[in-house]
């Protein structure tokens, strides 16, 4: 018992350093030189070679910056929202898999901090709670452009997280698992999912830009049209908070996506090594190259299109998504009985 | 160990299972409602049931709830104001508590009384059994609950639309004295 939870303790330790000290960071920079790259300009190259000590500058501005809170706002529900938004994005993390499963000091250890039966299902209910954040944040700003951000958060999580949900269920459907190890496996015996169900990968796909609250999906911030949304009246490290979980978001999804989709830790034609801490390195190194093409595309495409308009956000959402997934559910299903899968 | 996190959530669930019905705040009873799932699907958890606990959050917490906080904010429901009320009105409240306490406090006498309830096994909870109840027992009631909910889906959209040209508007409540029944109405109010 004790060795377990030291285990999962060392694990999670691990993860979060992973997410928050690299992560996170390391994203900011991508995304303000991609985009500087994108709109042909340099973008912050000062602070460090290429401009790398640039988010460190950021992380000590938002944390000497005054902190500060509107005299209207609903003062207990304002202050949790952003640890609403943190949690979430911190702990969904815990069930991808990020190494092969090995023995070390004769015990099983699996590489996942939380290697649960419910595996996928946990991670969807801890996701389906990132939502509150956003919510309660802009009905708490008492504000009218935060309380539009919070509505149209509310909604668009619903809708895309259907689909979502899906198309999640679809590429579980040959496996017969809700373990991600599981998953990975299958796909290292047969072939990375993405190739049978192409169709899953992409409304999977569409559907994480929406779950993240990304362009062309940031209807909650729409800085055009709602001054910064639900995030209107946060400031210095509350407004940090918000911010850093979008990114934890995007990295989590991304991580499922390929867990689901591109074959997990596994790099294709090499095994892991046997000596346990060369097949962690292993796993870690395959996973996050992986996660790290998907977190290049999420900023690649927040910085190339244009942003949907609401109507349009929902009638993408129900008319063609969710009738995609279910299309996609149906086939799969009926491909695995016929046993083609 | 495993005690300690079960008062802990069961403290939890039922404190804020009150705040949910005393909070005169909409948006915070629905926040505690929250909190009262959250927890329950850790007493799930304790019972060897990670996959009920794990739907519980997934649909409850992460999509009901989601839509409770949704029409609230949408409808900007305040501050809820209670007005002289009757002592009439709180007869039928206590009864539906007695009657609902009372059926709680028969069963869990029952169970106890000489074990007539089997304690729940890590089979009985499982996925495995879960999916054969709800497809193989009981697929008939599945699948009429699910009708049912579809009729209801149907009767909302139907009532929340707005009516074609031509078409019957929906009825509204007339000013007393004005003759009722009137189905069709050439000009709006």
């Amino acid at each position: 018992m004790g060795y377990a939870l030291g285990i999962t303790a060392a694990e999670f330790a691990v993860m979060l350093g992973l997410l928050m000290g690299l992560i996170a960071p390391v994203m900011v920079w991508v995304e303000r030189r991609m985009c500087a790259m994108i709109q042909d300009r340099p973008g912050p190259n000062r602070l460090g070679p290429f401009g790398l000590f640039q988010p460190l500058a950021d992380v000590f501005k938002f944390f000497f910056k005054e902190d500060l809170t509107p005299a209207a706002v609903d003062r207990p529900l304002y202050l949790i929202a952003p640890a609403l938004a943190l949690l979430p994005a911190l702990t969904t993390f815990v069930v991808i898999p990020f190494g092969p499963p090995l023995e070390v000091a004769g015990r099983e250890v699996d590489f996942t901090v939380a290697g649960t039966e419910a595996g996928v299902l946990l991670f969807l209910a801890l996701a389906s709670l990132g939502v509150y954040s956003l919510v309660v944040a802009g009905y708490a700003s008492n504000n009218k452009f935060s309380l539009l951000g919070g509505i149209r958060a509310s909604a668009q999580m619903i809708s895309y997280e259907l689909a979502l949900t899906l198309t999640v269920l679809a590429a579980l459907l040959p496996v017969g698992s809700f373990n991600l190890q599981e998953i990975v496996a299958w796909q290292r015996e047969h072939v990375w999912m993405a190739a049978p169900q192409a169709l899953g990968f992409l409304v999977f796909l569409v559907a994480a830009f929406a779950e993240t609250n990304r362009l062309p999906f940031d209807l909650p911030e729409a800085e055009s049209e709602l001054v910064a949304g639900f995030h209107t009246e946060y400031s210095a490290f509350r407004f940090a908070s918000f911010f850093t979980a979008e990114y934890v978001n995007m990295a989590t999804l991304s991580a499922l996506g390929v867990t689901l989709y591109f074959g997990g830790w596994s790099i294709p034609f090499v095994d892991p090594p046997e000596t346990w801490w060369l097949a962690a390195l292993y796993g870690v190194v395959g996973l996050f190259s992986k996660v790290a093409l998907f977190l290049f595309l999420f900023v690649w495409v927040r910085w190339s299109f244009p942003r949907f308009r609401y109507d349009q956000l929902m009638r993408l959402g129900w008319k063609v998504l969710l009738p995609l997934a279910l299309v996609n559910v149906i086939g799969v299903a009926a491909a695995t009985l016929a046993g083609w899968l | 160990m495993e005690l300690a996190v079960f008062a802990l959530f069961a403290l939890l669930a039922l404190a804020s299972a009150l705040v949910v019905v005393t909070h005169r705040n909409p948006v915070y009873s629905t926040m505690s409602l929250v909190i009262t799932l959250v927890s329950l699907a850790v007493l799930f958890v304790l019972l060897g049931a990670p996959f009920i606990a794990a739907l519980q959050v997934l649909i409850y917490t992460g999509a009901i709830l989601v839509l409770f906080l949704f029409v609230i904010m949408l409808l900007n429901i305040g501050r809820e104001e209670t007005g002289p009320s009757s002592k009439l009105s709180k007869v039928p409240a206590l009864a539906a508590a007695l009657i609902f306490g009372g059926m709680v406090a028969l069963f869990s006498w029952r169970a106890f009384r000489d074990d007539a309830l089997a304690p729940l096994t890590e089979e009985f909870v499982s996925l495995k059994a879960l999916a054969g109840a709800l497809f193989d027992r009981y697929l008939l009631v599945f699948e009429l609950v699910g009708l049912l909910l579809l009729v209801a889906v149907i009767a909302a959209t139907v009532l929340a639309r707005r009516p074609r040209p031509g078409e019957m508007e929906p009825l509204e409540p007339r000013p007393e004295g004005e003759a009722g029944n009137a189905p069709h109405r050439e000009t709006a109010p």
